[in-house]
């Protein structure tokens, strides 16, 4: 500081009066360059840069995560060709008449019209104290379907899409109807995943156990889910 | 009011022409245009305190710009190019907020 006073914004009039020199012109063409290799940043930076900027690691995660997603749709690819081409042979009609079936089966497993069976988990919840409320079944049942269960039972009540919990009064009501305790999750799918999925610490077991329910999951060969929405 | 002029061609230049920074330049273009920023702050604030010497100017907005791109390329060889160049631009920051306050200073007398 010189000790002059302030100049205020008049202080920047000198500065815009034209002075034609050697090294004003080199200024002046310093601060062209400068402005357009700005620009010129600015630009490229606008663009995609996701990948530009991820690391090796990263790339080959996400390139091993396309790998796996171009094989399962080659699959998946392969399997439609197949009942293409079946189809077309097919002049009775048949193959059409079971593709159908098939279809409707797996539609009304996944609606819960058609009972069903196949290997899976049972977990059984025991609420000695009326610890659980609503949300903590509704927390299980979301982590079922997450880990991939494909049919699941609670007591005597089949889920569906628009399965609900309710508190009510007298305990918790699912989809209308009360739910006594134990509750009994029956689930078809894969077992070791469900049972990794609600063992995850301070996942739905911890959960469920902070409210002094006791879990018990046991993984069987075979389940049997016999409830049935009526549609 | 030269370099005025010559900073508004440039950026429209570059709306216009709409270059491609090329690849090798990628990494130290963004460094070199911080520190080329700080020289350009400099300058301001020494043409306000009338001591702006245009050949000072010149000189240290090139060796800014080439040292900092130096040391962003130098720190890319030896594996610390990130850290570096980090460092690089929080000390220009810092050199362009002491500058920019030194211009407010001479402006406002705040």
């Amino acid at each position: 500081m010189t000790g002059e006073r302030p100049t205020g914004l008049r202080g920047l009039l000198p500065l815009l009066r034209p002075r034609v020199s050697l090294g004003q012109l080199t200024g002046g063409l310093l601060c062209l360059v400068l402005g357009f290799a700005a620009v010129a940043q600015i630009r490229s930076n606008e663009r995609d840069t996701t990948f530009a900027t991820a690391r090796q690691d990263e790339l080959v995660l996400i390139l091993s995560d396309l790998g796996q997603r171009s094989e399962r749709l080659r699959g998946d690819l392969r399997e439609l060709e197949e009942t293409k081409a079946r189809l077309e042979q097919d002049a009775q009609g048949r193959t059409a008449l079971e593709e159908a079936r098939r279809r409707a089966t797996a539609y009304g497993l996944l609606a819960g019209v058609l009972p069903a069976e196949g290997p899976g988990i049972e977990m059984v919840i025991t609420d000695p104290d009326g610890g659980v409320a609503a949300f903590g079944l509704l927390d299980a049942l979301q982590e079922l379907r997450d880990a991939g269960a494909e049919v699941i039972q609670v007591n005597d009540v089949r889920v569906g899409v628009d399965t609900y919990f309710l508190d009510d009064r007298n305990g918790v009501r699912v989809d209308g109807r009360p739910l006594t305790p134990p509750y009994r999750f029956l689930a078809i799918g894969d077992a070791h995943t469900m049972t990794t999925a609600l063992n995850i610490p301070g996942g739905v077991v911890r959960t469920l156990q902070d409210a002094g329910a006791t879990v018990s999951i046991a993984s069987r060969a075979k389940v049997t889910v016999d409830a049935i929405r009526s549609s | 009011m030269i370099a005025l002029i010559g900073l508004v061609i440039g950026v429209a230049l570059g709306l216009l022409v709409r270059p491609d920074v090329p690849l090798w330049l990628e990494p130290y273009l963004p460094i070199a245009i911080v520190a080329a920023l700080d020289a350009m702050f400099g300058g301001i604030r020494a043409r306000l305190e009338g001591i702006f010497d245009e050949k000072v100017f010149v000189v240290s907005f090139v060796s800014n710009t080439v040292i900092a791109a130096l040391i962003v390329f130098l720190g890319d060889k030896l594996g610390v190019g990130s850290q570096l160049s980090t460092g690089v631009v929080v000390v220009l920051g810092i050199r362009i907020f002491s500058n920019a306050a030194g211009i407010r200073r001479k402006l406002f007398g705040a």
